[in-house]
This record gives C-alpha cells, structure tokens and sequence, in this order.
C-alpha cells in the first residue's frame, strides 16, 4: 500500500470549514472625495464646522458634534507614531513578511489617526511620538487606495511628547 | 465646499478560514462518510441519531452506541429552491429537506435533487447520490435523490 493510501486510511479528526463572506463595498461620498485625491497624490481630510477638528480619512459627519463635514483640507505628509504594533504572526493573504509595524499616524493639522505601516528603521526603534513622513510609491502605480503609500519613515525631528499628538497645528 | 467623488465601488471577499477538530464522535461519522457508509449514534432513550452527537440531549451523558444505518431515507419535510445561489452546492433547482434515515429517529437535514418540485413530497423515499470523490465531508453526500 502507498503511503498516500495509509494517510487516506487515517480517522478524520478535523476539517475545514472557511467561510467567506462576499461583499460589494461602495465608499460613500465622504471616503470616495478622500480616495480620488489619494490617487492624485495628496492627503484630503474634512474640517468639522463645530470643533474644528479636522478627519483623515473624512467620514463625512463629525461623531463628537453630529454635523456633517464639508470643509475639506489638505494636509501635509509628515505625521507622529500616536501608538504602533509589532505584526510577528503572518495573515493569510498578506503578502508582507514579518516582523514588521503597523503603526496609529496623526498627519499634520489632523485630530484623528489612520493605521499604515512603518519601515525604513529597526522595529525596535519605533515610539510614541516618533516623527515620520510618507513614502509614496511611483506615480503610476496610484490607485483609490492607501497603498499608494508604500510606508512611513521616520525622519530627523525632534519627538511629540505624547500629550500633544493631534494637536499639533498644520505645519 | 466638496465637488461631487465619483462613485467607488469594490468586490472584496471576508474569509474566515476556520480549521476544525471533530472530536471522535463527528470525526467518526464523517470517517465512515468516505467509506459511503452512514453511522449514527443511540441516545439514552433508545433513539437513533443522525448525524451522531457526542451527548445525550436528555441526560448529557458521553454517547458511544454507534449504528450502521443504510444510504436511504423518507423526506419528512422539505423546502423547493427555485433559484440556487453561486453558494448553494446544486447548480439547478433543488429542495432542501428534513430527510430521516431509514433506522434513525431524527431527521438531518439535506438536499434532494428531484428534477422538479412536482417529483417532491413528504414521505417520499430518498436515496443518497455519493460523491465521486469522498473525502470525510458532509459534502461526500452530494444529495440525495428520489429512491
Ligand atoms: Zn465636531
């Protein structure tokens, strides 16, 4: 008998059972405007009318106050660590290798954070308030998509001390 | 003020790609699945379940009385689906049934693929269709079929 044959003869003890979910997502008004001018190479957040705060990507409503936003703005690149994660497991489908960062960015003039990843230093290195800016992939590669920034580098400034991440003024 | 984004849209799929340990109980059922072969199991009050639980539903008790059943069944209950879905294992109009095995108590639920819904009706004997391949998955029943 071939060894295929015996593993056949074996009890099942376990299965696979996946489930797949199948979605048509549509953006909405709010993340479609932000993913149109992702692809043209710029950083658009939304303006609350009431607090001030500024929301990248723009959700198109300002959850503390309950008013649309509309008022777009367009930010800078340079963003601070507000909190990051060492990935060590890898994702199924997730083409990059481990370990890497996934960090929780504050651009510039923002008062909210997006997640992406952070390279171009030791992992261990990376910190809360950690200055850092983006790093865009070629132009012809732009799609409606964040991954139009490959990553986040760090760059030669001075730390925001933790207490002042998101607050800062556009620079 | 914003001008009008064009609207955005994407297919994107969510998987949850669960493995599963069966246990002995369901890992025996479906060991005997890819060898064409039904078991169930003998509950406290001498019912015959299928497909077999690994405790009483009366007692709690641990079961272990596995029973060989044959591949034949009567359709206790049953559902027509005029229009499968991409998901749904038959790619023509089926029923979904409450099939009890000819031997156990409980009915299990199943696909009957009867051609037609007028071939359809409660108490009607069904026969399990195998799988080409059988490889220890429900699926190794592909359906059953009017007997
Ligand atoms: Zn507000």
């Amino acid at each position: 008998m071939s060894d295929a044959n015996k593993e056949a003869l074996e009890p099942i003890t376990g299965i696979e059972s996946p489930v797949y979910l199948d979605y048509n997502f549509t953006a909405g008004q709010a993340t479609a405007r932000f993913l149109t001018k992702v692809k043209e190479g710029k950083l658009v957040g939304q303006r609350c009318p009431s607090c001030r705060n500024v929301y990248i990507p723009p959700r198109g409503a300002c959850a503390a106050c309950g008013v649309a936003t509309n008022e777009e703005v367009e930010l800078p690149h340079k963003a601070t660590v507000q909190s990051f994660t060492i990935v060590y497991i890898p994702i199924p489908g997730n083409p990059i290798k481990p370990p890497y960062v996934i960090a929780n960015l504050v651009v510039d003039g923002a008062n909210i954070s997006f997640l992406h990843l952070l390279s171009e230093c030791k992992n261990e290195d990376v910190r809360i308030g950690m200055r850092v800016e983006a790093k865009w992939k070629d132009p012809s590669e732009w799609g409606f998509a964040m991954e139009n920034i490959q990553y986040f580098a760090p760059i030669d400034e001075p730390d925001v001390p933790a207490e002042e991440i998101g607050r800062l003024k556009d620079a | 003020m914003s001008a009008q984004a064009e609207v955005l849209q994407q297919a994107f799929t969510l998987g949850f790609t669960y493995t599963r340990t069966t246990g002995l109980v369901v890992g025996r059922f479906l060991t005997a699945l890819r060898d064409r072969k039904i078991v169930g199991i003998k509950g406290s009050d001498g019912k015959v379940i299928v497909p077999p639980m690994e405790y009483d539903p009366v007692t709690a008790e641990a079961l272990s009385e596995f029973v060989d059943l044959p591949d034949t069944g009567v359709v206790k209950t049953w559902a027509w689906v005029k229009h499968p879905r991409g998901k749904h294992h038959l790619d023509k109009p089926f029923a979904w049934a409450q099939i009890q095995i000819d031997g156990s108590d409980i009915p299990m639920i199943h696909m009957v693929d009867a051609g037609d819904e007028s071939k359809m009706s409660t108490g009607m004997k069904v026969k399990v269709r195998w799988a080409e391949e059988t490889k220890g998955f429900i699926t190794d029943i592909a359906c059953f079929e009017p007997a």
